[in-house]
């Protein structure tokens, strides 16, 4: 058969996407919908792991020494475990899947209009690889000497030796679970950019792609430039562990302060690399509840190029005390204020959008506004932080911690719920309770602020991370501090509890909850103009597209949203 | 279970078409990694490691041997594609054999070199210049095992009549591992600072 017969078949294909046995059609996908699903029900799962290791290790710092109630005494090489795989399991097996290779599979092709990601079954291997990396981290846990615990920065040579880290095995399987997330993520990548490129809907300009696909698009630039070095450093880790090379032992030549550049040349890109698909995601959230046109399209696209860029050069902040040359760090101060310029001014074109809306508080929009504001919290400390004389009193403290948690579990957690909450009538065709979604708000960002804000005060009392019993210290084991932290764990706890809500109500609603109609948002993007779900092959007729995302309230029309698919004869 | 791909995949909207603009961006994920690991080999040269000196003992004749190999192997993937274009499997089929061919050739005599260095106790675990010397190139190897595999995948399909588009693919591959080379090259046996 040649390409023209074929193409012409797929063409007609398309039209009469048959019905798929259950193995094809959940176990084995190719469709992205549910590919999508399948990263962000894995992410969810991976999710309860971290935030069931979160609450054994925080019991510990609360009730030092006390058998902690569902999983037992926590030891130090234990905590360290904790804390190690709360972390990484929370970037790598929470944000990403979920921000980026979840919501990412769900909406670009939705919202571009097409039918499918360019490469399915690269789709589908992304997925697999991911997967496979899921159960090897899980596995590393159970294995002799216990999963690794030399943080999830993992520094040689802690990490790399056998005899300091005694997690010989969990270090190795730990660096291949991470290895092969990154292999998953650079294919599903690669994927993503060419569809966004390539198999837009006849009329979509550059300029009319949606805020939240243009972010995961960027994300995923910024992934794939800045893992590729840590890639080469993960096999020379592993190549220390296993077979004995000294990339990173200075006792044979090599140097330990290089993986801590690989790594944070990494790592501080990849804050922006889950930090924009929240930031987009948001941007279209808020659009749609404050029925108004995004403020700035251009310049909310340019401030993240901008924010990109300069991520690659910010990296060494996390070094200051590591032995870096004064001189060297003062730069980096620089490029680390001047990265706050492109995100504030993107986050006051975010308030400006919500400037004189008719705001309408439904989940979603309580879920993107909250975002707001805490991020609003973690970017502001982070100028602390950027600073390096304050840099050397906060290094490695709880005010390091405090800070990044304003401004992962935002990016994360929150950035997650308004996505589901926002989408969930597109994906099962019902509508979430509304009641039960807000109680579960409330109850989600209250208690976060009563974890992490006291957690602030901790690191000005000078209280150090990754120590797994403050007793031992005089100056930290004071009654006042040990309240903080039992107030810091007890509202983590109210905090888990209050999950189950969400979950009582997203299974409730997926069966139960009230029948969605295409549209209930009132939206412009093209995924609402198809059925809740759609069906395989996305769109009964591929639409057309006439105008930008975020045509809302435009005078002159009855209507106060204008699809992105309506001709412009449809104007009454 | 459909086999003809969704209609996105037969969509261009930025005039490139899917094919080969995937495959520019798995080269720019590419060039990120080999990047990273010739930026630390560079450092730790810089930073006058000790054991750098040993590039002296790498074997340049057999690092010459092996480039003008490679690149004779990048002429014989452009005349299979120059061939597929007029539509010549047969002829193409064979360009491609060749390309593979020189790949054997090339892997032969990597492991010619790989033994004569690790019996003269040059082993990977001996200094950093050795390990950066067998991490490079081993990983520079792999790339080349990878791309014979998928050449012969593809020399049969055109055989049966599809996927001409391939051959183009795998040749801008071919192209790129055969520049990784070109930076290898130098700096593993002939920089000798």
């Amino acid at each position: 058969m040649n390409q023209a017969a074929t193409k012409i078949k797929s063409e007609t294909n398309v039209q009469q996407h048959e019905e798929l046995s259950f193995l094809y059609k959940y176990i084995l996908p190719l469709d992205h919908k549910i590919i999508g699903l399948q990263y962000i029900f894995t992410g969810l799962i991976m999710a309860i792991i971290g935030g069931y290791f979160a609450y054994a290790f925080r019991m510990q710092l609360a009730f030092p020494g006390e058998v902690v109630p569902l999983y037992g005494l926590v030891g130090p090489g234990e905590y360290n475990m904790l804390v190690t795989n709360h972390g990484t399991i929370m970037i790598f097996w929470v944000a990403m899947p979920v921000l980026i290779a979840g919501f990412g599979n769900y909406i670009i092709p939705l919202m571009i209009g097409c039918d499918d990601m360019v490469f399915p079954r690269l789709n589908r291997l992304s997925f697999q690889i991911f997967l496979v990396s899921a159960l090897v981290l899980i596995l590393s846990f159970f294995v002799r000497g216990g999963g690794f615990g030399g943080a999830w920065t993992s520094y040689p040579p802690l990490s790399s030796v056998a005899e300091y880290s005694l997690t010989d095995w969990g270090s190795s399987l730990w660096i291949l679970a991470v290895a092969l997330e990154f292999v998953s993520f650079l294919l599903g990548g690669i994927n993503f950019i060419t569809t966004t490129m390539n198999a837009r809907a006849p009329g979509m300009k550059m300029m009319d792609i949606p805020i939240a696909v243009w972010f995961i698009d960027i994300a995923v630039i910024l992934f794939m430039a800045s893992v590729g070095p840590l890639f080469a450093g993960a096999v020379m880790l592993f190549m220390d562990q296993r077979i004995g090379t000294t990339f990173f032992l200075a006792s044979g030549g090599g140097d330990p302060l290089l993986w801590q550049h690989l790594f944070w040349f990494f790592g501080h890109p990849e804050v922006y690399v889950v930090l924009l698909p929240t930031m987009g995601i948001v941007a279209d959230v808020i659009t749609v509840f404050s029925r108004k046109k995004l403020f700035g399209y251009r310049t909310i696209l340019y401030t993240a190029f901008a924010t990109g860029g300069l991520s690659f050069i910010v990296w060494a902040h996390h070094q200051f005390i590591a032995g870096i040359d004064p001189r060297v760090a003062n730069v980096f101060v620089v490029t680390t204020v001047l990265i706050s310029i492109p995100l504030a001014e993107m986050m006051f074109s975010y308030i400006a959008t919500l400037y004189g809306g008719s705001i309408e508080f439904k989940t979603p929009m309580l879920w993107a506004l909250s975002f707001l504001a805490a991020f609003l919290i973690g970017g502001v400390t982070g100028i602390y932080l950027g600073a390096s004389a304050l840099d050397i009193y906060f290094h490695d403290s709880y005010f390091v911690l405090a800070h990044f948690h304003y401004t992962f579990f935002p990016i994360t957690i929150i950035g997650m719920f308004a996505a589901l909450t926002f989408w969930f009538p597109k994906m099962f065709g019902r509508m979430m309770n509304e009641t039960l979604g807000k109680i579960h708000f409330w109850g989600t960002f209250i208690p976060f602020n009563c974890i992490f804000l006291p957690l602030f005060l901790l690191g000005l009392a000078g209280q150090n991370r990754r120590v797994y019993n403050f007793q031992n210290y005089p100056d930290l084991a004071r009654q006042e501090l040990q309240d903080i932290r039992i107030f810091a764990t007890v509202s983590l706890i109210v905090l888990l509890l209050f999950q189950f809500v969400f979950i009582y109500n997203f299974f409730v609603s997926m069966f139960k909850g009230e029948k969605a109609p295409n549209n209930p948002w009132n939206a412009n993007t093209l995924e609402w103009s198809t059925s809740s779900p759609p069906p395989h092959g996305n769109f009964k007729a591929f639409p057309t597209v006439y105008r930008g995302a975020y045509e809302y309230s435009v005078p002159g029309r009855e209507m106060d949203y204008w699809p992105q698919n309506e001709p412009p004869e449809g104007n009454k | 279970m459909s086999m003809h791909g969704p209609i996105a995949t037969h969509r261009s909207a930025s005039g490139v078409p899917t094919g080969r603009l995937a495959t520019w961006w798995l080269l720019a994920s590419e060039i990120f990694i080999f990047g990273g690991l010739v930026a630390c080999f560079l450092l730790f040269k810089l930073g006058g490691t000790p054991g750098f000196e040993d590039a002296s003992l790498t074997s340049v004749t057999a690092g010459a041997v092996n480039t003008f190999v490679l690149l004779t192997s990048s002429l014989s993937i452009v005349l299979a594609h120059a061939a597929i274009e007029k539509g010549d499997q047969k002829k193409s089929f064979t360009y491609i054999w060749y390309t593979i061919g020189a790949g054997l050739v090339f892997l032969g005599i990597k492991t010619y070199e790989y033994t004569g260095k690790i019996l003269d106790g040059h082993t990977i675990t001996e200094n950093i210049f050795w390990s950066f010397y067998y991490t490079m190139t081993g990983l520079h190897a792999l790339h080349v095992i990878g791309g014979m595999v998928i050449m012969a995948l593809i020399s049969f399909d055109i055989r049966k009549g599809y996927n001409y588009q391939r051959v183009e693919l795998i040749g801008i591959y071919w192209h790129f591992v055969d520049l990784v080379w070109i930076f290898l090259f130098p700096l593993l046996y002939i920089a000798n600072f």
